[in-house]
C-alpha cells in the first residue's frame, strides 16, 4: 500500500471512486435482467429473447435487456392508445403534478441514476453527477411549468396523441427527459426506446414513474436494437416520431415515415465550430475546448470538434491546448478525479482510431498526451490533429470521439465561411472579447445554437436543435413544446376528395402544349399578354420554349403560361440564392414592401376578380370576397413582419439566451388549386415576411392568378429573386424542388397526389424541413386556418445564442 | 483503476519532486511592458465556470488525502494580524508552527521523520521580535506585513522604512499591500516603481505582493496587477490582506496563476502564489492544491511556491488528519490551539 510519506513527495492524485454498492444492489434486485416497461407493467418481450448490457470501462457485463420485437412494440403503443386520451383530458394542471413528481423522484435519487449510467455508459461520474442528471431534474421542473401553463400559452393546440421516440448512447437519462418531458406535458403518450448500449437509467427511470403514480400507458419503455427501433418507428399509429442519432439513421427514418402523416422531428449529427478570435482569452478557450470536445469523451452530437483559430494567436494557442491536455486523466469513470472515461463500445473506439489515421494519412499531425491510460476497456486519448484543411475527411466528417481538428483563419469573414462550409448545423462556439466581434459572427453561423465564450450549455428553457443535415426541430423551451402539438383543427380538416371518384371534378383546367385536349377553343380579340415565369425580379422565357393553355369552367381558353421545366426551378433557385439582402433587411422594410402589394393588388381588384371568375367559374361575390381577403392577408403578414419576434431567456446563470426567429433561407411552395390568389398569398407572405426567399409553383389548375402578379410584384418594391414563381406540371415541378440540395424547406398544400410522400422521401437529400398537406384541405378564407402564427413557425427557424456576461 | 502504463506498455514512474528549497533564480524582474498589461483579457464568465467546476473534476481521498493536508500544512503561513495581538499571543502561535499537528498523528501518519512544521509564521511588524525568538532553532521564516498594512497608504518613506526595519528584525519574508488607486488611475509605472522600490528595501528577504483583490472589483483588474507586481521582481503575488471584504477565492486565485504561468512562459522567471483569508477548510485547501497542481504543475506544490494565508485552516485540517488515523469525526477542543 502507498504510504503517506511516498504521496507527500510525488503528489500524484491517487484513486477516488464512487462507490456502486447501491447500483449494484439495484441490478441485483432484478437479478440482473429486466423486461419491458408497457402499460405501468413490466412484461417479458415477444422474442423470449435478451441482450447483454455491458459496462464499457470493464468489459463487464451488468445486466440483461429484453429484446422487443414487433408484437411487443404494438403492445406498447396499444398501451400508449388506449392511455392518451385520458392523460390529456387530465388537463395541464393534472399533468403538471406529475411532472413535479418526476423532477424530485430525479433528484431523490440523483446518485443512483448518476452511478448507473456511468456503469453503463462510461461517462466519468462527475458529469452524470454534476451536468446530466441536474439537467434531467431541471427538465422535468421546466416542463412542469409548460404541462401547468399549457391552455394560457398554447391555446388553440392539442397534443399530437402516440409519439414514438428512439435516443442515443451518448446521455441516455437526459436525452430521456428531453423526449419525454415536453411530449407528456403537452398530454401526449410515449413510446420510448433507449439506445441498445445504454439502457438502464431508462428502465430505472420507469420505475420512477410507477412511483410517481403516473398513469399505466403514459410511458413506455422498450428495449432492443435497431429492429427495435424500426417497429416502432413505422408502427401505424404512432402520430409522432423523436429521433436523436445519427445523420445516417435520421436519413432512413425520414424516408421510412415519407407521407405518412407522421410528426417528425430529428436531432442528429454535426461538425461543430469552435472559433477563437485573437482577442479571445486564450486560457478561457482553452478550458473551454475541453469542456467542447473532452466532455462526455467528444461523443456530444454539438462537440465543438473543429477548432478554427485566427492565424496570429495560432502557435500560442495549440502551445496551450497541447499543455492542457497533458493534465487531462483518461481511466475509471467512477473515480471522482478523472476527466475522461470510457467509449460507450469497442465497435466505437475502432471507427474513431480509423478515421484518425485516415486524417493522419490526409496530412495532418497527431498529438496525444503522454499522461497514462488504462491498460483494459474501452479508452480513447484525447487527440488534437494539426495542419488539417478543410478538404481532409476529419474535418468534414463527424468523428464522435475525443478528436479536436484544428484549422485557422485570417479575417471574421473567413471564419464565419469555414465555420459554414460544412453538412451540418447544429451548434458553434464563438470566443472573442469584443462584443461587436462576437455578435456580429453568432448569427452568421448557420447552426441552431452558438455559445458566445462557454461552450456546451444547456437549459430547459432555451431551445435545441440543429439546421441542414443535423436535423430539424428543437427541444427545450415553447419552441420544444410546439413540436409536440398541432393546432386542434388540423386533425378536423377534410381531406380532398379523390379525384377519380364521381362528383370530384373541378372547373378550370390546364393542359400542356397550345392546343388542349377537344381542340382549340375559341379566343377573345384583346391585345395577346404572354405570361412567361418570373424569376430574379424579370419575366424570363421558360427554358423548354413551351406553354400551358389554361382553360374556363366552360372550356374557353383564358390564357397561357409557361411550361416550367427542371432547369427553370434550377434557375428560380439560383436566383434566389443570389438574393442576399432580403434576409438582412429590416423587418420594418420587409413590412413596407408586404403593404405595397396589398396596396398595389387592391388598385387591381376588380381585374383579380374576373380572372379568378374566368378560370374558376366563381361568382362575382366570391371572387371580390377572395381578392379582399387576399388584401387581408397581405396586411396581415406586414402586420406580423416586425412583431414575430424571438425570446430572450434567463437560464440559471448570469446569461442570456437570445433566441432569434432567423429565416430558414430558401423555402419552395406549391399551391393547391383552390382560392388561387388567396391560397398563393396565404403561403408566399409568411417566408417572405420572416426574410425568405420562395420559389413557388402556384396552382397547377388556374396559375393566372398568380401570373397576373407579376406587375403587381415589380411596381411594390419587391427586391429581385425573393419571389421566384414557376407555373407548370405540379407533380413534377416538385419533384424538382423536393430533390434540390439548396432549398431549404418545402410546403406542399392541396390535393396529395401522394406528392407528401414523394417529397418526404426526396428531402433527405440535404434533410431540408417540409411541411405538407398530407391530403388535408384548408379553408383559406378562414383566418385560423389560413394564416397566423402556424404559417411563422413553419417560415422560421430558432437560433439560440447564449450570452454569458460579466467583467 | 489497473496500473498505469505509458504508450509503450511501460509502467509510469512518478517524477520525484525536487525536495530543496530555492532550486530557481528569484524573479529580478523585467521593465514594465504596459503593451502586454494593455492587451490581457479575461473572461470572468469563462474563469468562473472552470473554478466552479474544479473541485468536482479533482478528488483525493484516503491516504492520499492525509498526504495532501500535511503538505498544506507545510504550505501554511500560519497568520495572526489582529488589532490585541500580543508577544504571548505570537508565542504561542509559534509553538503551533513547530508542531502544527500533534506527535501521536504523526507517528501514526509515518511522517516521524519529516519534521512538520508550518511554511512560515506571519505577524505585524511589531511582533517580529517576539516571533523571531520563539522560532530559534527551526528553520521557519518570520513574515511580517509591512507597508502600512492593510491600507498601504501611510506616506512611502515610511513603508519603505518598516520594510527594512522588519528585515532588519529578522523577517525572511514581507508581505506589502499595493496602492490601490495606482490601479484605478491607471497609474502603472507608479505601480511598477512603488513595488520595485519595495523590493529594493527587502534585500534578501523575500517580497510578496498583496493585490487585494476584494477591492479590485474586475478580474482583469486582477490580472493587470498582478503583471505589473510580477515585472517589478515579487517572489509571490498574494491575493489580500484578510481585511478587504471579499478575500481569496477561487476564481481571482485561478486568473492569478494563469498570469504567473504567462509571466514564466514569455519571460522564464518563476513567481509563488498565496491565497489568503477565507480559507478555513480542508476541503478548499485541497481544491487550492488541486488548482496548483493542474495550471501551474507539481512544482507549485512546495512552500517555496505556494503559501496559505490562514488562522483558522490548520484546525480543520488536524481534524481530518485525526479523522483518517482512527475513522472517528474528531472535536476542537482535543488538539492544541495556536
Amino acid at each position: 500500500m502507498t504510504n503517506v510519506a511516498d504521496i507527500l513527495e510525488t503528489m500524484e492524485y491517487g484513486p477516488a471512486p464512487e462507490g456502486d454498492g447501491p447500483a449494484r444492489a439495484w441490478l441485483d434486485a432484478h437479478e440482473g435482467r429486466f423486461g419491458l416497461y408497457i402499460g405501468g407493467r413490466w412484461v417479458d418481450p415477444d422474442t423470449g429473447k435478451y441482450f447483454a448490457a455491458e459496462n464499457p470501462s470493464s468489459g463487464e457485463t451488468i445486466a440483461q435487456l429484453a429484446q422487443a420485437g414487433s408484437r411487443s412494440i404494438d403492445d406498447a403503443v396499444k398501451a400508449a392508445r388506449a392511455a392518451q386520451p385520458a392523460w390529456a383530458g387530465l388537463g395541464g394542471p393534472g399533468r403538471a403534478r406529475y411532472l413535479y413528481a418526476l423532477a424530485r423522484l430525479v433528484q431523490r435519487h440523483s446518485r443512483l441514476l448518476s452511478v448507473v449510467e456511468t456503469m453503463d455508459n462510461g461517462k466519468p461520474i462527475r458529469e452524470t453527477r454534476d451536468i446530466d442528471v441536474p439537467l434531467v431534474a431541471r427538465h422535468f421542473y421546466h416542463h412542469a411549468g409548460w404541462a401547468q401553463l399549457f391552455d394560457q400559452e398554447l391555446p388553440g393546440m392539442a397534443p399530437v396523441g402516440v409519439v414514438g421516440q428512439v435516443i442515443p448512447w451518448n446521455f441516455p437519462l437526459l436525452m430521456l427527459a428531453w423526449k419525454i418531458a415536453p411530449a407528456i406535458a403537452a398530454g401526449n403518450a410515449v413510446v420510448l426506446k433507449p439506445a441498445e448500449f445504454t439502457s438502464l437509467s431508462a428502465l430505472l427511470f420507469a420505475e420512477l414513474c410507477q412511483k410517481a403514480g403516473l398513469p399505466p400507458g403514459v410511458v413506455n419503455i422498450v428495449t432492443g436494437d435497431g429492429s427495435t427501433g424500426a417497429a416502432l418507428v413505422e408502427h401505424e399509429d404512432v402520430d409522432k416520431v423523436a429521433f436523436t442519432g445519427s445523420t445516417e439513421v435520421g436519413k432512413i427514418i425520414r424516408k421510412a415515415t415519407a407521407g405518412s402523416g407522421k410528426h417528425l422531428t430529428l436531432e442528429l449529427g454535426g461538425k461543430s465550430p469552435f472559433i477563437v478570435f485573437a482577442d479571445a482569452d486564450l486560457d478561457s478557450a482553452v478550458e473551454g475546448v475541453v469542456d467542447a470536445i473532452w466532455f462526455n469523451q467528444g461523443q456530444v452530437c454539438c462537440a465543438g470538434s473543429r477548432l478554427l483559430v485566427q492565424e496570429e494567436i495560432a502557435e500560442a494557442m495549440i502551445a496551450k491546448l497541447k499543455a492542457r491536455m497533458n493534465n487531462l486523466r483518461v481511466g475509471n469513470p467512477l473515480d471522482k478525479c478523472v476527466d475522461v472515461g470510457a467509449i460507450v463500445a469497442p465497435v466505437q473506439v475502432e471507427r474513431i482510431d480509423e478515421l484518425v489515421q485516415q486524417g493522419v494519412k490526409e496530412g495532418a499531425t497527431l498529438h496525444q498526451p503522454q499522461s497514462a491510460m488504462p491498460d483494459k476497456g474501452c479508452f480513447y486519448p484525447p487527440t488534437l490533429l494539426t495542419g488539417v484543411q478543410p478538404a481532409s475527411t476529419v474535418a468534414q466528417e463527424e468523428i464522435f470521439g475525443p478528436v479536436l481538428v484544428a484549422m485557422t483563419f485570417r479575417t471574421p469573414d473567413e471564419a464565419v465561411a469555414l465555420a459554414n462550409n460544412t453538412k451540418y448545423g447544429l451548434a458553434a462556439s464563438v470566443w472573442s472579447e469584443s462584443i461587436n466581434q462576437a455578435l456580429d459572427v453568432a448569427p452568421r453561423i448557420r447552426a441552431g445554437v452558438v455559445w458566445v465564450n462557454s461552450t456546451n450549455m444547456f437549459d430547459a428553457a432555451c431551445g435545441f436543435g440543429g439546421y441542414r443535415e443535423s436535423g430539424f426541430g428543437r427541444e427545450g423551451g415553447i419552441e420544444g413544446m410546439h413540436a409536440y402539438c398541432e393546432p386542434a383543427f388540423v386533425g378536423q380538416l377534410p381531406k380532398y376528395p379523390d379525384p377519380e371518384q364521381p362528383g370530384a371534378e373541378q372547373p378550370g383546367a390546364s393542359y400542356p402544349g397550345a392546343v388542349p385536349p377537344g381542340g382549340l377553343p375559341e379566343t377573345g380579340g384583346g391585345l395577346d399578354r404572354t405570361a412567361k415565369q418570373y424569376i430574379g425580379g424579370k419575366q424570363a422565357r421558360p427554358d423548354g420554349g413551351y406553354s400551358r393553355s389554361v382553360l374556363g369552367p366552360d372550356g374557353a381558353l383564358v390564357g397561357e403560361v409557361a411550361e416550367g421545366n427542371r432547369k427553370d426551378i434550377r434557375n428560380a433557385v439560383e436566383a434566389a440564392r443570389k438574393q442576399t439582402s432580403w434576409p438582412s433587411a429590416t423587418a420594418h422594410n420587409r413590412a413596407q414592401v408586404l403593404y405595397y402589394i396589398a396596396e398595389n393588388l387592391e388598385a387591381r381588384a376588380q381585374e383579380f376578380a374576373g380572372r379568378i371568375r374566368a378560370m374558376t367559374g366563381a361568382s362575382e361575390d366570391e371572387a371580390a370576397a377572395e381578392v379582399a381577403a387576399s388584401v387581408r392577408r397581405l396586411f396581415s403578414y406586414g402586420a406580423w413582419a416586425d412583431k414575430y419576434e424571438g425570446r430572450v431567456h434567463s437560464p440559471p446563470l448570469r446569461n442570456v439566451t437570445l433566441a432569434m426567429h432567423e429565416p430558414i433561407g430558401i423555402v419552395g411552395v406549391v399551391c393547391p388549386d383552390e382560392r388561387p390568389l388567396l391560397s398563393f398569398l396565404s403561403l408566399v407572405a409568411p417566408p417572405i415576411a420572416m426574410g425568405n426567399r420562395v420559389v413557388v409553383v402556384p396552382s397547377e389548375r388556374h396559375p393566372l392568378a398568380a401570373t397576373d402578379l407579376y406587375q403587381v410584384l415589380d411596381t411594390s418594391d419587391l427586391p429581385g429573386g425573393v419571389l421566384n414563381i414557376v407555373t407548370g406540371e405540379r407533380a413534377g415541378l416538385t419533384k424538382v424542388l423536393a430533390g434540390h440540395d439548396q432549398v431549404d424547406a418545402l410546403w406542399y398544400m392541396g390535393p396529395d397526389e401522394a406528392g407528401s410522400r414523394t417529397v418526404q422521401e426526396l428531402s433527405v437529400g440535404n434533410m431540408k424541413r417540409t411541411w405538407v398537406a398530407d391530403g388535408r384541405r384548408r379553408d383559406w378564407m378562414n383566418t385560423q386556418q389560413g394564416e397566423g402564427r402556424e404559417f411563422l413557425r413553419e417560415a422560421v427557424q430558432v437560433k439560440n445564442i447564449w450570452v454569458p456576461y460579466g467583467e | 483503476m489497473g496500473k498505469k502504463k505509458d504508450k509503450n506498455g511501460k509502467a509510469l514512474r512518478a517524477v520525484e519532486a525536487p525536495k530543496e528549497r530555492h532550486t530557481f533564480a528569484r524573479n529580478p524582474g523585467t521593465a514594465l511592458e504596459l503593451d502586454w498589461v494593455r492587451d490581457v483579457r479575461v473572461n470572468r464568465s469563462a474563469v468562473e465556470r472552470r473554478a466552479k467546476t474544479l473541485p468536482g473534476r479533482r478528488s483525493v481521498k484516503k491516504q492520499w488525502q492525509a498526504a495532501w493536508l500535511v503538505r498544506a500544512v507545510q504550505c501554511m503561513d500560519l497568520t495572526t494580524l489582529s488589532g490585541d495581538d500580543t508577544p504571548g499571543r505570537v508565542q504561542r502561535l509559534c509553538a503551533k508552527a513547530r508542531q502544527p499537528v500533534s506527535p501521536s498523528l504523526i507517528a501514526a501518519l509515518g511522517l516521524g521523520h519529516v519534521g512538520l512544521t508550518t511554511g512560515a509564521v506571519c505577524v505585524y511588524h511589531e511582533m517580529v521580535p517576539t516571533a523571531v525568538a520563539a522560532l530559534q532553532g527551526t528553520d521557519i521564516p518570520v513574515a511580517a506585513v509591512s507597508t502600512g498594512f492593510p491600507h498601504g497608504l501611510s506616506p512611502l518613506k515610511q513603508r519603505l522604512k518598516e520594510i527594512e526595519a522588519s528585515v532588519a528584525a529578522g523577517a525572511k519574508e514581507i508581505d506589502i499591500v499595493i496602492t490601490r488607486a495606482h490601479l484605478f488611475t491607471g497609474n502603472w509605472q507608479a505601480m511598477y516603481d512603488e513595488m520595485k522600490a519595495y523590493r529594493e528595501a527587502c534585500g534578501d528577504a523575500h517580497v510578496k505582493a498583496i493585490l487585494a483583490t476584494g477591492d479590485l472589483n474586475t478580474l482583469r483588474n486582477v490580472a493587470k496587477a498582478s503583471l505589473v507586481c510580477m515585472m517589478a521582481g515579487a517572489d509571490f503575488i498574494k491575493t489580500s490582506t484578510g481585511k478587504e471584504s471579499v478575500n481569496a477565492t477561487l476564481p481571482v486565485s485561478l486568473v492569478m496563476v494563469r498570469m504567473i504561468r504567462a509571466y514564466q512562459e514569455r519571460t522564464g522567471h518563476i513567481v509563488g502564489f498565496k491565497p489568503a483569508g477565507g480559507i478555513s477548510s480542508a476541503k478548499l485547501a485541497l481544491t487550492y492544491l488541486a488548482l496548483m497542481k493542474d495550471e501551474l504543475g507539481d512544482r507549485w506544490l512546495q512552500p517555496d511556491l505556494f503559501r496559505f494565508g490562514a488562522s483558522s485552516l490548520l484546525g480543520d485540517i488536524e481534524r481530518q488528519l485525526e479523522h483518517f488515523i482512527t475513522g472517528r469525526y474528531a472535536a476542537g477542543y482535543r488538539h492544541p490551539m495556536a
